[in-house]
């Protein structure tokens, strides 16, 4: 183990209040097992998996109930045993606030597991293991729920070094900090684990200098380990972003639109790395994770949740709001989003729950025009001018927006949050980019939508002339015999019906 | 649209403490100023004020704007203190409704008001006061001639009656020129040394003013080390080619509003650049602009026209000096 010293400093960043400490005065605890678990089947970045269960199955805890489809999908397990009880719609924590499919499981309350099966990856080799991975369902726990087996497996790129984002800037968020606190031992294996899947030569750990706790552990940990360093870097937000602690640490800046991995790197977090382990050498796929709950809360701490646990279980062990006013944000102040209704399931993306403290959801004061201070320009971590972007957006001057690298705008929300007139500025850069991109769309279709109708056009008068000669064809071909046939089948009719009239008189 | 969403947490700043700071900042040379040139600064401090709010306040109302909101923001106040602290402490107190008015009416309001404006609103007032009534812009108290707040307040109302021999001062500035227009080779100092002095006091007072808003973040050290640093270089190269006919370098930076120009003038966010390297640029101009004036122009003083002209080109700086943008380089 060694510190690295060098210092590497991105633009600005934000100082913010991190208000961690509140939630790291007790450990760990567990939330029970509720009695109907909700587990929505998209908790990840990608294709809906294909359902292996049906309504009434009897399902062990561990086992697969959902299996990943095509290579941008995860693996669904129930995190207990009991039985299936329905398929249906769910509501999900998502911004959208719309609902999507989700298996139900009533809990036997047995926990009951299924066989585990450890990987013997050193038999099987890696490849054998990366694919074995994808019915892990393990997926980024930072938040950002990216299928963990895709950033494993590419063999164009060859990866040196293994980068573990132990950062963890946004404000209130501690789960990580708690994890490196409680299970370093098993994220030091796991970082073995996962240096010789990918083959790198070495670790390098990036914490932020206020987990002094969290640093022990791992120095204590990593003594033996020479190919592991520690990087501490300094609490700015957003450290944690992904580019901007690469950066910190080597001093490589990744532009837009490329991977670290086309630089050697690749990058995972701290409890990812653990769920990996845990899978590869316990046989335990992704069941569960860490969750801060905390800001305005009676007893703001860290749980251990099952997914699918409802977040009123969550939110009524840690005592509720300590003002009530009903409001959760899911993620951290900085990057999170406001959750449209707290009846959903804890899910593998839910690295904190947030109750609202009553100044981050009353109407903000009214935003000034902007006063080119620059303050945003300082402040943000990609070097970006906010104010022209802003400017840009809100008249609507979108491919300017565009040419002032509008995309290269990570959202983190550092200009907004110094901005002295107030001025929501990402939300006018989100407002910019869903234009921006519907209107991609609507050109993609515009021009597929233009080519199908050229080709509609040459098919139906191609279709037509054809109709026509076949048509011709036939009149010319049948049009005698048709003639005869008819005039005979009407004078049947005629003749039927005048023997019918003939009948009923008699009758009479 | 714009309701509930990330972030959710904000730094607690706003325009207003930003004014406030800045207002705060000018304090030390104030005080100065009015040490040397007597309570005159405070009449034109108070009548610039006082002028600058009530137009404000009728201008939102004729906008149809939220006067809460606006008037509070303190940008007014700041305009219209800089303008009255440019403006010779014996001018009467309609020279200051003018100049007050035409920064808060014409600069700011015309212009489409905060956050609009393309001149320097202060900057405009004065400049606009300059070419109007150059001889009350540019006549001084002997420094330290100590007139009663009465005296002044004579003053201030009813204008300078008798024109009272060694009471007023030309600027160093303008008295050189006016000597070497004249002919004089060597020029007696003596007549504008006390002149010199008290300026250079006031100078360091702003200095001061200007150091505490870089160190509260609210100004960067761009633009005045820039514009403090070419100043000097350029009046240094011309000095050292005739010593004589040009003013040695430390003149030109403490006298003539240099500092406050630095640090209060420049700084004014809105009609200046917002890029690191934009902000060298406009300091630099302003500095070749200030010297040009001063020594081969037609008035005393070139702050104000200095500044204006580079406020014209502030788009095009900041166009051709945007930042590497993170991986883009
Ligand atoms: S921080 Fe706000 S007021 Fe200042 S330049 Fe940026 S957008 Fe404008
Ligand atoms: S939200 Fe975008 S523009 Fe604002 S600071 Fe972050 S990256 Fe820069």
């Amino acid at each position: 183990m060694k510190i690295i010293e060098n210092i590497f400093k991105f633009n600005g960043g934000v100082k913010a209040q991190t208000r961690k400490s509140i939630s790291t005065k007790v450990g760990i605890q567990k939330i029970g097992i509720p009695k109907y678990l909700k587990i929505p089947l998209r908790q990840h970045i990608g294709n809906l998996p294909k359902l292996k269960v049906k309504e009434g199955d009897v399902v062990l805890k561990g086992q697969l109930i959902a299996e990943a489809d095509g290579s941008v999908s995860a693996a669904i397990h129930a995190p207990t045993s009991g039985k299936i009880k329905s398929i249906e719609k769910i509501l999900l924590p998502h911004p959208s606030g719309l609902p999507d499919y989700g298996v139900i499981i009533e809990s036997d309350m047995k926990d009951k597991w299924i066989k585990k099966i450890p990987i013997n990856w050193a038999k099987i080799g890696v490849e054998a293991t990366i694919k074995a991975l994808q019915n892990s369902g393990i997926v980024g726990l930072g938040g950002a729920a990216f299928p963990s087996h895709l950033k494993m497996g590419s063999k164009a790129t060859k990866i040196n070094t293994l980068i573990v984002n132990a950062a963890e800037c946004e404000p209130y968020i501690t789960c990580d900090d708690m994890v490196m606190r409680e299970r370093s031992e098993d994220l030091i294996n796991g970082i073995e684990l996962v240096e010789s899947l990918l083959g790198a030569k070495n670790t390098i750990i990036g914490i932020e200098d206020n987990k002094p706790e969290a640093l022990s552990q791992l120095q204590f940990h990593t003594k033996s380990h020479k190919n592991i360093s520690i990087k501490v870097v300094p609490t700015i937000y957003p450290s944690g972003d992904a580019k901007r602690l690469i950066f910190l640490i080597n001093g490589i800046k990744i532009p837009k639109g490329k991977r670290s991995s086309e630089y050697g790197i690749q990058m995972f977090n701290v409890a990812t790395i653990i769920a990996i382990y845990r899978y590869i050498s316990f046989g335990e796929p992704s069941l569960s994770r860490i969750t801060t709950i905390s800001g305005n809360i009676t007893k703001p701490q860290n749980y251990e949740v099952l997914f699918g646990t409802p977040l009123k279980a969550l939110i009524n062990q840690s005592g509720g709001q300590k003002i009530k006013n009903d409001n959760f944000i899911m993620g951290g102040p900085m990057m999170g989003f406001k959750l449209p209704s707290i009846d959903v399931p804890v899910t593998k993306a839910m690295n904190c729950v947030l109750g609202a403290e009553p100044e981050m959801i009353e109407d903000k004061k009214e935003p000034l025009p902007c006063i080119r201070c620059a303050k945003c320009a300082e402040a943000c971590p990609v070097s970006l001018q906010p104010q022209e972007l802003y400017w840009f957006s809100k008249s609507d001057q979108f491919e300017k927006a565009q040419e002032y690298k509008l995309f290269d705008c990570i959202e983190c929300g550092c200009c907004s949050y110094v901005c002295p007139s107030n001025i929501p500025l990402v939300q006018f850069y989100r407002y910019a980019k869903s234009e921006l991109i519907s209107e991609f769309r609507a050109q993609e279709e515009a021009d597929v939508a233009r080519e199908r109708n050229e080709f509609r056009i040459m098919r139906l008068e191609r279709e037509r002339q054809e109709r026509a000669e076949r048509n011709a064809k036939r009149r010319a071909q049948s049009s005698k015999e048709e003639k005869s046939k008819l005039i005979d089948e009407k004078r049947a009719a005629i003749s039927a019906a005048m023997d019918r009239i003939k009948e009923y008189e008699k009758k009479k | 649209m714009f309701n509930q969403q990330s972030p959710f947490i904000q730094k607690t700043s706003s325009v207003t403490q930003v004014m406030l700071l800045v207002m705060l900042a000018l304090i030390p040379g104030i005080l100065v100023y009015v040490y040397y040139f007597g309570f005159g600064v405070l009449f034109n401090l108070s009548a610039a004020i006082i002028t600058a709010l009530v137009s404000e306040f009728i201008i939102l109302k004729m906008r149809g704007l939220s006067v809460k909101n606006y008037i509070t923001d303190g940008s007014a106040i700041v305009a219209a203190s800089l303008l009255a602290i440019s403006i010779p402490s014996i001018a009467p107190w309609w020279i200051i409704v003018i100049g007050t008015l035409f920064t808060i009416v014409i600069a700011k309001h015309l212009y489409g008001g905060l956050g609009s404006n393309l001149f320097n609103p202060a900057m405009v007032g004065y400049a606009a006061l300059l070419i109007s009534f150059p001889a009350i812009m540019t006549k001084w108290p002997q420094p330290i001639e100590y007139l009663s707040i009465h005296e002044h307040l004579n003053i201030f109302l009813y204008g300078l009656k008798e024109k009272v021999d060694g009471f007023t001062s030309a600027t160093p500035l303008d008295f050189i020129k006016t000597q070497l227009f004249l002919g004089n080779k060597v020029i007696d100092t003596s007549s504008y040394q006390s002149y010199a002095d008290a300026t250079k006091i006031i100078g360091i007072g702003y200095l001061l003013g200007g150091i505490f808003l870089w160190y509260k973040k609210i100004i960067t050290w761009h633009l005045p080390i820039t514009f403090i640093i070419s100043l000097f270089v350029i009046a240094s190269i011309f000095w050292l080619i005739d010593p004589i006919q040009f003013q040695n370098p430390m003149t030109h930076i403490l006298s003539g509003g240099s500092l406050l120009c630095a640090f209060f003038i420049i700084t004014d966010p809105v009609s200046g650049p917002t890029t690191p390297k934009g902000k060298i640029i406009f300091a630099l101009g302003v500095a070749v602009l200030v010297y040009l004036i001063r020594v081969f122009g037609g008035y005393p003083e070139g702050i104000a026209f200095a500044v204006i002209f580079m406020n014209i080109c502030v788009p095009l700086i900041d166009k051709y000096s945007q930042p590497k943008v993170f991986g883009h380089d």
